[in-house]
């Protein structure tokens, strides 16, 4: 159990960083909090691993610092750390049996072997590997190597946190699901603070309470699920999440309209001259992009290009003036032919100023 | 991964075979041919079926020679493989310190083997060469052409010297194809640097080391240039090894036939070895399950 | 760079390896009666004069030229060839591969004093004894098996699913094989021909046997001078360093390949 602090972490694997570029991590300031389950979610080359690996002690960061429960470890060693980290594909001891690969981080720090017993079993059985416990480690299955790994992280009484680096990317899709299922038991039952890298939202929204997402070396938003979806802090955010993303379109603000080419699009009168920086986009998701086959008002002409029929739903491209434009129609809804109108409430328009969310309330 | 079936493949291996098999089962056909006939000179040849075989196989020199050799090849094995690893592990892992390390420790593996021999004939000699100076000023008489001992101690030395860097690589290559994720996983675990060698390192390198294993064996099983020239075999018939020995027959006293039959046997005992090897490697497997 | 203790190790067995061909080098630098004389460690009155002797004497330099031209036939030879075969056992299964495969392997187990003779008379026949490419040819029994077997373990680490996208992208098989799979397995070429060029080069007994004076290699020239009483050691120390430095420019060429190749896990 741990709270973890990161303090004003900035990172490069460079010697002698001159600039912006040369930083893996450019600013990380953020707690993670004692028992949570967080997913840590951005594209490959934001950070995430380097990340993974200064909380975890593998990697040192060049500046800043990282505490455990208030306590400064940055100069602290991986084993005494209290963490645990499981890889991307199954790392084990293979000519070891289970028991023996389970066994050994505790045989290392000079438990007792009864102590050892005990613990193994109890782990094992949590792991359901409990059958397993005498074969060779090295003839089983990809998902119960990644078992034993989680196990062996587990088996110290000590434990403060977990830490995942995409741990699935080996695993069988039919299997993946167990095993996501069997981590949230573990979290559940351990109570430990689980911190699981990904770049599939769909993992990170069922394995974790809060998502963390990265973009280019800093945390653009920490929140549920939920929270992410609705209001996105940052065009990143609204693009990865959610099955499409989110619209974004270039547009101008004059007063309260937002002109997008020659269209005008109104926002809410409280959006007035919010944003003073160089580029403006505004974001719509697809489902809240609405589609009719007549003129409506304050709809927009257009012309419909394609439809994707995803099941449940329909996905429906549209252009306007130069410019595209998703929305989601239900199963049964009926998509217009060629010409449609398009409307877009103001009130599920969000503006983003220099790529980040401008809320509503807030002075610029 | 899962290979296309076609059988018309063998158009792209016909050049190899073709330039094996006129190496490799011309020449042995001619072996087969001489080794079952007694060659009295041109166009003088009688048919003796197994005689030569039969007198090989109770050649007392042949036994001889053959049990030199494989005291000699488990010796050599027995030092160069575990130094190799030593070496191995303690070789820089990248930047311009590996590629010095890696051109220094293959500068003996490129010279030509007479060159070897000559080496260290230079080398060993009390009056020119820095080793022999040395140990005969410690008070030590060290002479590789007098005595039997000091003869096997140089040739040692030299095959050691000779061979041990090319274990060195192949544990080298072996060891940078473990990823780091391991050493990283084990250094969270709080295991110590012998666990991670037992544990992690050496599994790893069984297929590497299988390979040097079978390497070094076959190479110094048919040992030649090397040990004829630094002690042509002697003194006496104490370093005369199985390829010396057959040299000696075949071109020295140029009895064909029971050259023939020789190499026959010779090659036989090799391909059981290489057979058994390779059986084994093929059951270790390469170390990079898992 | 800090000096840990098992860098002494290894920088004490570096220099254990380099001394005996620093002494040859001490050696070569010195006048026969000079070493005769007197016990130094380094040359006191250093001479190029063993090196002049042999950059000026036709029955020396020939030697070395002959050699560099049989063992670059040989690796040329054994590299075109082994590239398609290796190929075929990478990418096919076809009637008798892995007996194929296998029996290429016991050729390079092959003792050369085996096939003394029988070369001998092969060669004899095709009236190819004392030409360079009887020895280049010699030496494809050991190295084309070798060829073969390192660059099959390269060439399958490159996934098949590329060979079929090329093909579906409407590359012909030759064109697909220059253009696209060679570049990709480039560091496997090189410490493929590493290797050809390294055991043809030192390999003595076949070379030596299939020769008599125009393409005879330098090791034999080398070894004739032994024989006799009265050796010039300084001479025959100037030319053992000659033929060491071929062989350490193409490491020093191939290095960062070499340690490319070694990271990529494949040798």
């Amino acid at each position: 159990m741990a709270r973890i602090e990161l303090n004003e972490i900035k990172h490069s694997y460079l010697p002698n960083p001159s600039d912006e570029q040369d930083f893996a991590l450019k600013r990380i300031h953020t707690v993670w909090e004692d028992g949570g389950a967080y997913a840590l979610l951005g594209p490959s080359g934001c950070g995430k691993t380097t990340m993974l690996n200064i909380i975890s002690g593998l990697l040192k960061p060049s500046h800043g610092s990282i505490l455990y429960d208030g306590t400064d470890v940055s100069a602290m060693q991986p084993e005494q750390r209290n963490i645990a980290q499981v890889f991307q594909f199954p790392v084990l001891y293979d000519t070891m049996t289970v028991y023996d690969n389970l066994a050994f981080p505790l045989r290392n720090r000079g438990v007792d072997k009864q102590s050892i017993r005990e613990r193994v079993r109890e782990i094992a059985e949590a792991l359901d590997l409990t059958q397993d416990l005498n074969k060779r480690a090295a003839n089983l299955s990809a998902d119960a190597k990644q078992k034993i790994s989680l196990g062996r992280g587990l088996v110290r009484s000590d434990v403060a946190a977990i830490l995942f680096d995409e741990p699935l990317t080996v695993i069988d899709p039919h299997l993946k699901w167990d095993l996501r299922r069997k981590l949230k038991e573990i979290h559940t039952k351990f109570n430990l603070t689980m911190i699981y890298v990904t770049h599939d939202q769909v993992e990170a929204m069922t394995f974790a309470d809060k998502i963390v997402v990265m973009y280019e070396g800093e945390i653009v938003q920490m929140g549920t699920p939920q929270e992410l979806f609705e209001n996105p802090e940052h065009t990143f955010v609204g693009y990865f999440i959610g099955s499409p993303g989110m619209n974004f379109l270039d547009c101008t603000l004059d007063g309260y309209i937002a002109r997008v080419g020659s269209i005008d699009v109104p926002l809410l009168p409280s959006m007035t001259n919010r944003c003073t920086g160089q580029s403006l986009k505004l974001g719509i998701r697809p489902m809240y992009v609405g589609l009719h086959d007549g003129p409506v008002e304050h709809g927009i002409e257009g012309a419909v290009l394609g439809v994707e029929d995803q099941g449940f739903c329909k996905i429906v491209t549209a252009t306007f003036n130069g410019s595209e434009i998703k929305a989601r129609v239900n199963e049964n809804g009926a998509v217009p032919e060629g010409k449609c109108w398009i409307s877009l409430p103001p009130d599920k328009i969000k503006l983003y100023c220099d790529e980040r969310l401008v809320r509503q309330g807030d002075s610029q | 991964m899962n290979k296309w079936r076609d059988n018309k493949a063998w158009f792209l291996v016909l050049p190899v075979f073709v330039i094996v098999a006129f190496s490799a089962i011309i020449p042995l056909m001619t072996v087969v041919n001489y080794s079952v006939q007694d060659i009295f000179g041109p166009g003088q040849r009688y048919f003796v079926g197994v005689e030569w075989f039969r007198d090989v196989l109770l050649d007392e020199r042949l036994h001889d020679a053959l049990f030199k050799q494989l005291a000699f090849s488990f010796m050599v094995l027995l030092t160069e493989i575990p130094l190799g690893i030593a070496i191995a592990l303690m070789m820089p892992k990248k930047g311009w310190t590996a590629s010095a390390c890696l051109v220094i420790l293959a500068l003996p593996l490129l010279i030509p083997w007479n060159v070897i021999g000559t080496i260290w004939i230079i080398f060993t000699r009390p009056d020119i060469g820095l080793f022999g100076a040395i140990v005969n000023n410690a008070g030590i008489a060290f002479d590789h052409t007098a005595s039997p001992v000091d003869a096997w101690i140089t040739l040692m030395l030299m095959e050691i010297w000779h061979w041990t860097p090319l274990v060195a690589l192949l544990a080298y290559a072996g060891l940078r194809a473990i990823p780091e994720a391991y050493y990283q996983a084990a250094k969270i675990d709080g295991a110590s640097s012998w666990a991670v060698f037992r544990y992690i390192q050496l599994p790893k390198m069984r297929g590497v080391l299988t390979i040097a294993l079978l390497l070094r064996f076959m190479d110094s099983f048919l040992i030649y240039a090397e040990p004829f020239v630094l002690t042509g075999g002697g003194p006496g018939n104490t370093t005369t090894f199985l390829s010396i020995y057959l040299v000696k027959i075949a071109v020295g006293q140029f009895d064909l036939g029971p050259a023939a039959a020789f190499s026959l046997i010779y090659f036989l005992i090799i391909l059981l070895f290489c057979w058994l090897f390779y059986q084994a490697l093929q059951a270790v497997g390469t170390g990079d399950k898992a | 760079m800090r000096l840990k203790k098992r860098h002494l190790g290894l920088i004490a067995y570096l220099i254990i390896l380099f001394l005996p061909i620093y002494w040859m080098l001490n050696m070569s630098f010195r006048t026969n009666a000079d070493i005769m004389r007197s016990f130094s460690l380094i040359p006191t009155h250093p001479t190029l004069i063993n090196y002049m002797k042999i950059f000026t004497d036709p029955s020396w330099y020939s030697g070395y030229i002959n050699s560099i031209i049989y063992v670059t036939i040989n690796t040329v030879i054994s590299l075109t060839t082994a590239l398609p075969a290796a190929y075929a056992f990478s990418r096919y299964q076809f009637i008798g591969d892995k007996h194929i495969f296998f029996w290429l392997l016991t050729n390079r187990m092959a003792p050369p004093a085996v096939f003394l003779l029988p070369f001998f008379q092969l060669y004899s026949t095709f009236n190819l004894i004392d030409t360079h490419i009887a020895v280049a040819l010699s030496h494809c029994l050991f190295n084309v098996p070798l060829a073969v077997w390192i660059l099959e373990g390269f060439m399958s680490g490159v996934p098949k699913e590329i060979d079929e996208t090329a093909f579906i992208d409407g590359y012909s098989f030759p064109r697909f094989f220059i253009r696209v799979f060679i570049p990709l397995i480039r560091a496997g070429i090189g410490v493929t021909a590493f290797f050809c060029f390294m055991f043809s080069w030192v390999e003595l007994l076949l070379a030596r046997t299939l020769t008599t004076t125009a393409a005879k290699p330098i090791a034999a020239t080398m070894t004739r001078t032994v024989s006799a009483t009265g050796l010039d050691w300084g001479l025959l120390a100037a030319a053992g360093i000659l033929t060491i430095v071929p062989g350490a420019l193409v490491i020093w060429f191939v290095r960062n390949h070499l340690a490319k190749g070694f990271a990529l896990g494949r040798v």
